[in-house]
């Protein structure tokens, strides 16, 4: 395995041999892993691979069953979303964690309302919501003219950019992104991916997950591939290629066995194609097939 | 559709008023009861639907339906129902009379034991809807039954009967609930009272935003930090402590009890909330709608009386004005939450 060197400053989220058991089945086996303010961990895994147990393990959600989760290098355990979020760690989930009905800024402070006034005064501050996220979403290239349209009406990708704006607003250290990218067309991914380097120049450890290599590279300076509950090791950018790492994902011999297979199909395909040369040709069987119906009719004409 | 091209790739639309008028959820019950009025009021307006006696009564109706309705709006934008409100009704009203009349308690007594009682079960009701994750469809009905049947069980076993009468008090409290003030009856001041506090917690509180974020989306909410059970149960409790202070008005106004006050008034209540626009899935609506929906079921079923008309038709009206309401609602919420 060929771990990382850690680095100097001490990491912001570590997490050393976790194990979690969900009844007889193991979601997760001895992964250990960690990320540092101002870089990208990628989590990469096939369906299955078990980051969505591992994010939602770090984000409060599960509790994990063996091991050691380390904040900022100390031991913590985390029993609720809050917790987590009350220590830096903000989730983007795949769902976003939003409310299609609810207006974008009710939808940005959800958890976490502005309040003004005192005792039984005390009471949400609508006014500063909308104009917090106004100015939040401008910040990342959005222009919302009213802050209490539903987010349902926004699109895929600048649904994420809220996402991702909420929980820069609000403080995290570490940015969780559950597959941010993968609902997304090209253009919008490509918009998040920045978002998710310009979070990272902010200082920000960001661990993103995704099953999609292409997106991955880009922006990632380490990678951590899951297979099956259990990891493969971390590998620094520099080490690996595009290509090791999807290999890896899917399981080295299995992507082999699938290549050689694919190959076969194409040969076989190949030789259809020479095969069928000197008979029917498409336009023969078109012919064809538009001659039946007239003579048809014909018949029916002189009957 | 006007879009404009402000950057590379993202627009800004501009919203018509009529559509941001469309997705407010009260606008359809304010609608509806401005027609209701105006129908009574040309057909009925010269039998004494438009004087004050009749205004007067209308509004009692509505009010005190409204009481009721206000709370379960909170709970049906929660994602949940509450269909033991009427056996809720039933209960306190016993609750209330037979220590005073039977026991000889004083009332303020009575009164605590009453809306003990109801925080208690409606803390039973939320906390069951919320450990066994059944719908609360189901859960509350087995509390409608549950407690309509106690409290003709406990009441014939104390009393004898199923009815308790005798309840005479004109003191403060009594007053604070079943008096008037220049002839307007206490329950409409309560109503009125009781929607501005709802409006304001659904919109001004943080628990507001809570309740919308509950109905909307549970898990969602539970992830970004929303104690999504609490907010459950707490509601569960207003919609008992709102049934039990309508108990309380009835009985101190009637002077005495019966067993089956209430019976069925857990479907009106639904039928003024979702007539005021509230989803019936949850996450979305108002308190100014619902308490238009009561209004106009105190419109209507006052305003029938007026004109004169056989009050069966009554609930023909009900039935085709909640499935409008639906119909409207669905359009309204497609509309709203539609991506463009």
């Amino acid at each position: 395995m060929t771990a990382a060197q850690t680095e100097a400053s001490t990491p912001l989220v570590e997490v050393q041999h976790i194990s979690k058991y969900f009844g007889s089945v193991i979601a997760l086996q001895d992964i250990s892993m960690h990320v540092s303010p101002g870089e990208v961990l990628c989590l990469l895994g096939d369906n299955g691979a078990g980051k969505s147990t591992l994010i939602k393990t770090l984000s409060g959600v599960h509790q994990y069953d063996e091991g050691r989760l380390l904040i900022e290098g100390e031991e913590v355990r985390l029993n609720s979303p809050r917790d987590a979020l009350n220590r830096g760690i903000a989730t983007v989930f795949q769902d976003l964690a939003m409310i299609p009905l609810m207006g974008i800024s009710r939808n940005f402070f959800l958890g976490r309302e502005p309040t003004k006034g005192a005792g039984p005064l005390k009471r949400y501050d609508a006014a500063r919501a909308d104009r917090v996220t106004r100015e939040q979403l401008a910040g990342m290239g959005i222009d919302i003219r009213d802050p209490s349209q539903p987010v349902g009406t926004l699109s895929g990708g600048e649904r994420q950019s809220v996402a991702i704006a909420r929980a820069v607003y609000f403080g995290a250290k570490v940015l969780i992104l559950d597959e941010p990218t993968s609902a997304l067309g090209v253009k919008q991914a490509a918009v998040v991916l920045r978002y998710i380097a310009q979070t990272r120049d902010q200082g920000i450890g960001v661990i993103f997950i995704t099953h999609n290599v292409h997106h991955a590279f880009p922006v990632a300076d380490r990678f951590t591939i899951l297979k099956r509950g259990q990891s493969l090791g971390t590998f620094e950018k520099s080490e690996v290629t595009r290509e090791d790492v999807a290999s890896m994902m899917a399981g080295g011999e299995d992507m082999e066995t699938l290549t050689a297979e694919l190959a076969e199909f194409e040969q076989a395909d190949r030789e259809d194609a020479a095969g069928s040369d000197g008979d029917h040709t498409a336009e023969d069987f078109h012919d064809e097939a538009e001659n039946v119906p007239e003579e048809e009719n014909q018949g029916r004409e002189t009957n | 559709m006007a879009t404009a091209a402000r950057s590379a790739d993202e627009r800004v639309r501009s919203v018509g008023i009529l559509r941001k008028l469309l997705t407010r959820p009260e606008l359809g019950a304010v609608a509806g009861a401005i027609l209701v009025f105006a129908f009574f009021a040309v057909v009925a307006g010269d039998r004494g639907f438009l004087t004050s006696i009749g205004t007067i009564s209308y509004l009692e109706v509505s009010a005190q339906l409204g009481i009721v309705v206000i709370p379960v709006a909170l709970l049906m934008i929660a994602g949940e129902f509450d269909l033991s409100v009427g056996s809720m009704i039933g209960a306190a009203g016993m609750l209330l009379a037979i220590p005073t009349v039977e026991f000889g308690w004083p009332l303020w007594a009575s009164l605590i034991l009453a809306f003990g009682a109801a925080l208690v079960i409606g803390f039973l009701n939320g906390y069951m809807v919320v450990k066994t994750g059944l719908p609360s469809f189901i859960v509350t009905l087995a509390s409608l039954f549950a407690l309509r049947g106690a409290t003709i069980g406990f009441t014939r076993l104390i009393t004898g009967r199923t009815q308790v009468s005798g309840l005479e008090d004109e003191g403060f409290l009594a007053s604070l609930f079943a008096g008037e003030i220049a002839g307007v009856p206490a329950s409409i001041f309560w109503w009125v009272g009781l929607g501005i506090l709802g409006t304001y917690v659904l919109l001004r509180t943080t628990f507001g935003n809570w309740i919308f974020g509950t109905g909307g989306d549970p898990v969602a909410a539970r992830n970004v930090g929303v104690p999504v059970n609490r907010v459950k149960i707490l509601l569960f409790m207003a919609t008992a402590v709102a049934s039990t202070l309508l108990a309380v008005m009835q009985v101190l106004d009637a002077g005495s009890a019966d067993v089956l006050r209430g019976t069925l008034f857990e479907f009106q209540a639904i039928i003024a909330t979702v007539i005021g626009g509230v989803l019936l899935t949850g996450g979305y609506g108002s308190v100014i709608g619902p308490m238009f929906g009561a209004l106009i079921f105190g419109m209507v079923s006052q305003g029938i009386f007026f004109t004169g008309v056989d009050t069966d038709w009554f609930q023909v009206f009900l039935g085709a004005m909640l499935l409008i309401a639906v119909i409207v609602n669905n359009y309204i919420r497609n509309r709203a939450a539609r991506a463009r």
